[in-house]
């Protein structure tokens, strides 16, 4: 019984993973690509959610609800490269984060003034459905979120790797100062990059909105941060190390929740973070720091 | 004073202290987004030392700060082998790790909380907070000023002409970390009641946007940010619903603005000489 109980704890953890798989991956582009912090993201996922649930309520077909989410979160992750990213270029790196901060802010307490705080119910979409594989449950949603996750990313590593906006997404990667020398047209290719790494964390916060049918205006918080831990645990700019680190965390939050409690939680998550940055610096799958000075 | 100015002005000496702790290590160059972290351990080991051996206050509160600088010292230096970003992340981790641990931290009441006996007034809180302010103004005078903004400015210059950077480095950093256990301390014995939620990644973070917001080029911007995060959502709270929401845009404005903060060392320089400034903008 123990061991049907730890298989379905990991295929749980393994859910979880992937809606911080996807909040990695949208940190990874923003960090990787732009050196950009970008505090904004979890603001971005629960705008996926909640505004989802908005159009929902007002009656909308699911589907252009789901859209419409999508399109929000694309459109104001455009106003946060205008206002917080594009103006700081050639300052400290600290400040962009400052603004970007402003954004969930802002976000958050819109949605606060039209919503209220409390946790809304989202209306379950997919029927309820399970799979059972020996003694296994699986829910059909849950199965759902964790391919889509997956196919995405598997497109995003392709993308990156095989076509021309890839390559010139690498390069900028690489030296943003060649990339512009190379004649890439960098105030296009920004946007881009803020525009994808905003529907991955919207549609990770549409995938937390179905699987767990409750969103609030503070629901980014808790999972964006644990997407960044993910990152760095993977390695940042990585890709594959995003999502190695977005399973290994939901596996270290639902298993120590179940076998230990829920109060180690952000021991278990967090001090594996700190020992990771401690012993590995530029994460499990990361390259090395390049040391600029010193 | 009423009693809603004193609360106030009490919130705004706990994020002046709390401001100067990010400040030292930022000004070498290192953004600390752990600085909660630090602050529960001060908070948690006056008030513990208070409540369980009788210590006095004035006993108890330095070693608060002394123990957060400390753990800054240890953990210090093996975290800032890492820069940068991944600096930043390593104390963003860290913070999370620390209030986490009182949080199951059954002897100073886990996630109930910790009620604390001893208490300290208004007052004293403000003679602490003057005293911080106090000490990073004559610091700014120092050497010591000097070579932070060296290491900040560039560390193979500094390492160069003899100064040590990981020494400065790691000594900004636990500075910052015992003067943030300092006002963590004063934070128990005020309130009379620690939880570990209190010290969460948010109050990190958002003492971080006080420094940049008030800028880090002088030692006036982290008094000037906090205070102005502190006062104007009091301000604004005619319009209570949307306070959060237009202070989020003006802030959002006000970087795209002037992304160097509120206070630089030229309008330090232009207030200062205002009559000169002239001839010495043509020069």
């Amino acid at each position: 019984m123990r061991g049907s109980m730890l298989a379905q704890q990991i295929v749980n953890g393994l859910m979880l993973g992937a809606i911080y798989m996807l909040m990695a991956v949208a940190f990874t582009l923003a960090i990787g690509v732009l050196n950009f912090l970008n505090f904004s993201l979890p603001g971005l996922f629960m705008l996926g959610g909640m505004v989802a649930y908005g159009f929902i309520k007002f009656g909308w077909p699911t589907l252009f609800a789901f859209a419409a989410a999508l399109a929000v979160a694309a459109l104001v992750s455009l106003l946060v490269e205008r206002f917080a990213y594009r103006p700081m270029q050639g300052g400290d790196p600290e400040v962009p984060l400052v603004s970007s901060l402003g954004f969930l802010v802002l976000l958050e307490n819109l949605m606060l003034i039209y919503f209220g705080s409390d946790q809304q119910a989202f209306p379950a979409l997919v029927p309820d459905l399970n799979l059972r594989l020996g003694g296994l449950v699986i829910g059909i949603a849950q199965l759902g979120s964790l391919a889509l996750s997956v196919l995405l990313v598997l497109w995003l590593s392709w993308f990156l790797s095989s076509t021309s906006t890839g390559r010139c997404i690498r390069t900028v990667a690489e030296n943003r100062d060649t990339a512009v020398l190379m004649g890439i047209d960098t105030g296009r290719l920004v946007p881009m990059l803020f525009i994808a790494s905003a529907l991955l964390a919207a549609v990770a916060g549409l995938l937390f909105a179905v699987n767990y049918q409750q969103v609030s205006p503070f629901m980014g918080e808790g999972v964006g941060f644990k997407g960044v831990a993910a990152m760095i645990v993977g390695g940042m700019g990585s890709i594959w190390g995003a999502v190695l680190g977005g399973l290994l965390i939901g596996l270290a939050e639902v298993l120590s929740i179940s076998f230990i409690g829920a109060d180690v939680v952000n021991i278990t998550v967090y001090g594996l973070l700190l020992v990771i940055l401690i012993l590995r610096p530029q994460g499990l799958l990361g390259r090395p720091a390049t040391r600029e000075k010193l | 004073m009423s009693g809603y100015l004193t609360g106030v002005l009490v919130v705004l000496a706990f994020n002046v202290m709390a401001a100067y702790a990010v400040y030292l290590p930022l000004a070498a160059g290192q953004l600390n987004l752990g600085i909660a972290g630090f602050m529960a351990i001060g908070a948690y080991a006056s008030a513990f030392l208070t409540n369980e051996y009788a210590w006095p206050m004035w006993a108890a509160i330095p070693v608060g700060a002394g123990l957060a600088g400390l753990t800054g010292l240890l953990i210090g230096i093996p975290v800032l082998r890492t820069h940068g970003i991944y600096l930043a992340m390593a104390t963003f981790a860290l913070g999370q790790v620390i209030s986490a641990l009182f949080l199951n931290l059954e002897v100073v009441g886990g996630a109930a909380g910790y009620p604390v006996s001893d208490y300290v007034g208004p007052n004293g809180v403000f003679l602490a907070a003057a005293a911080v302010v106090v000490l990073m103004l004559y610091l700014s005078r120092t050497r010591f000023a000097l070579y932070l903004t060296a290491v900040k400015s560039d560390p193979t210059v500094a390492d160069l002409l003899g100064v040590s950077v990981r020494g400065i480095q790691v000594a900004a950093f636990a500075l910052g970390a015992a003067v943030a256990g300092f006002g963590g301390a004063f934070y128990a014995h005020h309130y009379n009641f620690v939880e570990a939620q209190h010290f969460n990644v948010l109050l990190s973070v958002f003492t971080v946007l006080y420094v940049l917001f008030g800028g880090t080029q002088t030692v006036w911007g982290p008094l000037v940010g906090a205070a102005f995060f502190t006062l104007a959502p009091e301000l604004l709270r005619a319009s209570d619903q949307w306070r959060y929401a237009l202070f989020a845009v003006f802030i959002i404005v006000f970087m795209a603005i002037r992304p160097q903060g509120l206070v630089t060392t030229s309008l330090l320089r232009f207030a200062r000489r205002k009559p000169a400034a002239e001839s010495s903008e043509a020069a």
